[in-house]
């Protein structure tokens, strides 16, 4: 990566120079548009050349991590490698020139695909319907409670407004459930990591929607009495939620829809391989279990004729077709693009690459506990399994050292590793989130405990090497405190500065 | 094995060092009775080779119609650079950038993006982007009943020339929390906000009011009269526009004597493909004064140890991940890609080369009424000033049409009988600089053969 | 150790309140809470003549990795919310219990105050706490 800092875009910029090439002949009419409805100054937009917008952002790209350049331990994020083939065949003319309002009949192609998406993640997650108009995690939680309001509606239950949520949920959890217009009621879990079941039979009763749930949870582990807890929620007449972030543990292993959840949402941008793109786009997918079908957001992708291939023709399904559904969440259909690419990726590993992601995940996040453990660092659950990820507390450095998480972290980047997910979850002090993935080699593991060996070695030796770290990025350690006090949310010229 | 490195050796010395005798003793944890055994509804492994015959089938089933529809997503001509950088791996693949140190490239552009994003559209701030324009209204809203201290109401106006979808939206995301959302009607000479109809809300306490613009029907909207009422009533004003539009539009900060509130839409027409409806990006800009109503990550500029200048998320007390059940949103996303791509297409146009495209834009869909409007039987539903696209009536039914045209490769238009029934056949058109003279003569005479054939059937 | 002055009553969730010679009464946080918040980037103080129950969630104080609310001590009116903290913060940060005042009100029922922590039991806490 690039240490040079590289100048705003604005300060390229020259009157009268622009990419003409890309631009429209100018209109030989008379602008149509009334003078009071006119724009009377020109927009801060630079006028540069292709080479200069060319060179200015691929400068740009060159100061950050990616998973196509560096690995990423992120607890919680599934950075997996994002297959090429998913990017350039998502990306055909066709797909992307199809206007999202064209008829099905100009849409049979894409909507196969739709189709087929939705039957596979039925039937990777065990659940009875999908919907994929959510268009990230955080969208298909709000899709997910959403339903669970509307089901206890339709059964003119409307005292059920209470979610229940472990203290170690993903901060989505708890916005999501007030979003829906819900009250939180969080739970403890126990010493090992399970959910703390004296406590969730305390808290059900006849206002409770439901419960959010991450199994695996954010703690690691593998929720061991997950049949009990949904027996307790069901029995009070409550519905289970699966928060989708840790499905890539279990994938083609067990089955949330076995597991007794009602609803789950998937983040197709961790377990299904579609990029993270610096932030977004996402794609959030729900599956449902049989009840709250009705309820699914529309559109979704319906099939009519013939089972044996003959005559087959796919259509939107909409308002008319689920009259009970909690609507739209999105224009149209959500992020299709992204979906495309989960498809593909999802037909490249196909029956028995699917169960490999779950094994290869698991013994990658085994393998990595086990040798950091054995290298003098402490496991927050050293009696449990690790899942897909595990918890590693610096507790003992900080306090023996003087050194936190977050110097850890920050020193990672020196030696070329992403930092792993820094106090999350809230409840394990000084953790470190760590997430390997399946696609990463055995090599690439074996670097990263190299460097927290040797970064634990510097910690002993000179903690400011630590604290001050990092010192071989494109900048040092940012003053958030100034960046918060005085807001600077947009470049002005040097001029408008000045004066 | 698909996207897996590990040799036969290197999983022997992995659970040696775990202590495991194979990885099915990893799960050992997991109850059996739970256990799945198989997944036998999915398909084989294809290859590469195979997925990409697969998918270049579908494609072409799909084929590529020459595309009049409008009505929220644009075709425009998306410069060969715009996606060459943006699919570079360091943007594609990178996280979001909560590591600020790693993410510098990411963060600067986001910060280069919301000052285009402001200027744009006449605003002081920008976040750096939303799901779509249409969960950006729903957002909007949530915001305005928010930074809106003196009204209760959780009361929303909202013209139905706004677009009928994100009016949906609207509802399905914002309805759990209780507000409302009120339909005001539109004058139907003009197909704009029917103002006398606004005023009977005089003295209510309204917490806001939508102002779409160009509005769904492509008719431009009396902006200053509506925004100085609205402010007249203590109403907050959303606009809800087309940032390409704002080449030759005035921004919404300028709309009336004081500006719209807070600004959103969706920024698909600026470098991003229609992709049978996204990933596309909504945007959101406001007032300084707003800024800690506002949902979604923001960037700013600040120093380092240094005192070296350098970028990062700013503001993150808002956030689920801070707030929790307090926060503005449950959202913790943003488009960042699509956000990326078009800071690289605006950069590319320019002042200079924006305004082109939506004054040939502008120039192209004028073409296009003047060539349809001359087949028998199609009108000019509305009178005023339009953008790039336009309503037009026929004198029977839409849908035989436009199948007809479909036959012909043409997709003409969005029949607006289920949206709109009070309008009766009603074709809403668009047609941006993409589409050529003899792309418009083409559509004008297989109109004029579909609807001579209709008539003689 | 912070500072827990001797003068002043105390909630659990580390507010403070001085009655002040009028009747009125001036409410912020503690010496310990601003220093486990850290440093103050945005403070939101109620608006004068809102009626606030006691308990009630009044106000909220943000540093750039945590934001919490402040819970009102007592039942009252308020009579001023600290504008300075609007553009100074970090008020709270040097002078928590001088220039980083939150608000004031008029309490509802003065009797509430006894049954607030004095000095002492707010020190005990701390202690109790690990602090």
């Amino acid at each position: 990566m690039s240490r040079n800092a590289e100048q705003s875009i604005f300060e390229y910029s020259r009157p009268g120079r622009g990419a003409t090439a890309q631009w429209p002949a100018a209109a030989d009419r008379p602008s149509p548009i009334p003078a009071a409805l006119r724009r009377r100054t020109r927009p801060l937009l630079p006028e540069v050349s292709e080479l200069e917008v060319v060179r200015h952002f691929t400068r740009l790209s060159q100061l950050n991590f990616s998973i196509d350049t560096h690995f990423y331990p992120l607890g919680s994020c599934t950075m997996k490698y994002n297959p090429k083939a998913c990017h350039q065949y998502a990306m055909l003319p066709e797909f992307l020139g199809r206007h999202p309002l064209a008829p099905a009949s100009q849409g049979q192609g894409f909507l196969a695909c739709m189709f087929e998406l939705q039957e596979m993640l039925k039937e990777v997650t065990g659940m009875q319907g999908v919907s994929l108009n959510p268009m990230a995690g955080a969208h298909g939680e709000f899709a997910g409670v959403a339903m669970i309001r509307a089901y206890h509606r339709a059964l003119g239950d409307l005292a059920r407004n209470e979610i229940i949520v472990p203290e170690a949920a993903h901060g989505t959890n708890p916005a999501t459930a007030t979003m829906c217009g819900c009250i939180v009621r969080e739970i403890p879990v126990d010493a090992e990591g399970d959910v703390d079941l004296a406590a969730l039979k305390a808290v059900v009763g006849p206002n409770t929607a439901g419960i959010m749930l991450t199994n695996p949870s954010t703690l690691g582990v593998f929720e061991r009495r997950i049949a009990d807890v949904a027996k307790i929620v069901h029995d009070a007449g409550g519905l289970l939620y699966y928060d989708g972030a840790n499905l890539n543990a279990i994938l083609g292993k067990v089955r949330p829809g076995d597991m007794g959840f009602d609803v789950i949402h998937m983040n197709l941008h961790k377990t299904f391989s579609t990029p993270h793109g610096g932030g977004g786009p996402g794609a959030g997918a729900v599956g449902v279990s049989a009840r709250l079908m009705p309820f699914l957001p529309i559109p979704i992708v319906g099939r009519d004729g013939g089972a044996d291939g003959e005559g087959v023709r796919y259509r939107w399904l909409a308002e008319a077709d689920l009259p009970q559904s909690i609507g739209r969440l999105s224009a149209f259909m959500g992020n299709a693009g992204v979906l495309l690419r989960a498809y593909i990726y999802m037909r490249m590993l196909g029956r028995d690459g699917m169960a490999r992601v779950g094994e290869y995940a698991t013994l990658n996040a085994n393998y990595l506990m086990a040798r950091l453990r054995a290298a003098g660092f402490d496991a927050a659950y050293p009696t449990r399994r690790a899942s897909h990820e595990f918890i590693i507390t610096m507790k003992r450095q900080a306090r023996e050292l003087g050194v936190t998480a977050m110097d850890f972290a920050k020193r990672l980047l020196d030696y070329g590793f992403h930092a792993p997910t820094t106090y999350f979850p809230l409840l394990v002090p000084e953790c470190l989130l760590i997430e390997p993935t399946e696609t990463e080699s055995k090599e690439a593991l074996d670097g990263f405990i190299e460097a927290m060996v040797a970064i634990l070695a510097e910690a002993g030796q000179n903690a400011d090497l630590l604290k001050r770290a990092p010192h071989t990025m494109p900048v040092r350690r940012l003053d958030d405190v100034r960046a918060a006090r005085q807001l600077d949310l947009t470049w002005k010229p040097a001029a408008a500065v000045a004066g | 094995m698909p996207f897996i490195p590990h040799t036969e050796s290197d999983v022997r010395e992995m659970l040696a060092a775990i202590g495991a005798p194979n990885i099915e003793s990893l799960f050992d944890e997991i109850p059996p009775e739970l256990r799945v055994q198989g997944l036998a509804g999915i398909p084989d492994a294809l290859s590469e080779m195979e997925i990409g015959r697969l998918m270049s089938g579908r494609a072409r089933l799909d084929g590529r119609p020459l595309c009049f529809l409008g009505a929220g997503a644009y075709e425009h001509h998306i410069p060969a650079a715009v996606w060459a950088i943006t699919s570079r791996g360091e943007f594609y693949s990178a996280y979001t950038p909560y590591q600020a140190e790693a993410s510098q490239g990411t963060l600067q552009l986001i910060y280069e993006y919301q000052t285009m994003m402001a200027s744009l559209t006449g605003m002081e701030v920008s976040n750096a982007s939303l799901y779509d324009g249409g969960s950006a209204v729903a957002e909007a809203a949530l915001m305005a009943a928010r930074a809106h201290r003196r009204s209760k109401s959780l009361r929303v106006l909202v013209p139905s020339t706004l677009h009928p979808h994100y009016r949906k939206v609207a509802v399905s995301t914002a309805g759990n929390q209780g507000m409302r959302f009120e339909t005001v009607p539109y004058v139907r000479s003009t197909g704009c906000i029917d103002l006398a109809a606004l005023r009977r809300f005089e003295g209510e306490d309204i917490t806001a009011l939508m102002i779409q613009q160009p509005n769904f029907f492509g008719q431009l909207e009396a902006v200053d009269a509506l925004t100085d009422w609205a402010h007249s009533q203590g109403i907050m004003v959303i606009a809800s526009v087309n940032p390409l539009s704002l080449a030759v539009l005035k921004p919404p900060g300028e709309w009336g004597a004081k500006g719209a509130n807070i600004v959103v839409g969706d920024g698909q027409p600026m470098g991003v493909p229609m992709s049978s409806g996204g990933p596309y990006f909504g945007f959101m800009t406001t007032r300084m004064e707003y800024v800690r109503s506002m949902p979604g990550r923001i960037v700013g500029r600040t120093v380092d140890l240094d005192g070296k200048p350098g970028f990062t998320l700013t503001l993150q007390a808002r956030e689920q991940h801070i707030r929790r059940g307090k926060a503005t949103s449950n959202i913790c996303t943003n488009q960042g890609l699509l956000m990326t791509a078009a800071t690289i297409h605006m950069s590319l146009m320019g002042p200079v080369g924006l305004a082109r495209v939506a004054e040939a834009s502008l120039q192209r869909s004028a073409e296009l009424v003047e060539a349809l409007t001359r087949v028998k039987g199609v009108t000019a539903a509305f009178e005023g000033a339009r953008f790039h696209e336009a309503v037009l009536r026929f004198d029977r039914p839409v849908a035989p049409v436009l199948a007809a045209l479909e036959r012909d490769g043409i997709l003409g238009g969005l029949d607006l009988s289920a949206d709109y029934p009070e309008l009766g056949n009603a074709l809403l058109v668009c047609a941006t600089e993409t589409k050529t003279h003899a792309d418009i003569e083409r559509y004008a005479a297989a109109l004029g053969t579909a609807v001579k054939a209709a008539r003689a059937a | 150790m912070s500072h827990v002055p001797p003068d002043l009553r105390f909630t659990k969730s580390h507010e403070w309140v001085r009655s002040l010679p009028d009747g009125s009464c001036e409410v912020g946080i503690t010496d310990h809470a601003q220093a486990a918040l850290g440093d103050l980037v945005f403070v939101d103080v109620p608006v004068a003549g809102r009626a606030l129950k006691a308990g009630e969630a009044c106000a909220v104080v943000e540093s750039v990795k945590a934001a919490s609310d402040v819970y009102s001590p007592i039942a009252g009116e308020v009579l001023d919310g600290n504008a300075a903290l609007g553009a100074e913060p970090e008020l709270i940060n040097k002078d928590c219990y001088g220039g980083g005042w939150l608000l004031r009100l008029r309490p509802s029922s003065p009797a509430e105050l006894s049954a607030l922590l004095d000095a002492d039991a707010y020190s005990a806490q701390l202690a109790a706490e690990g602090n």
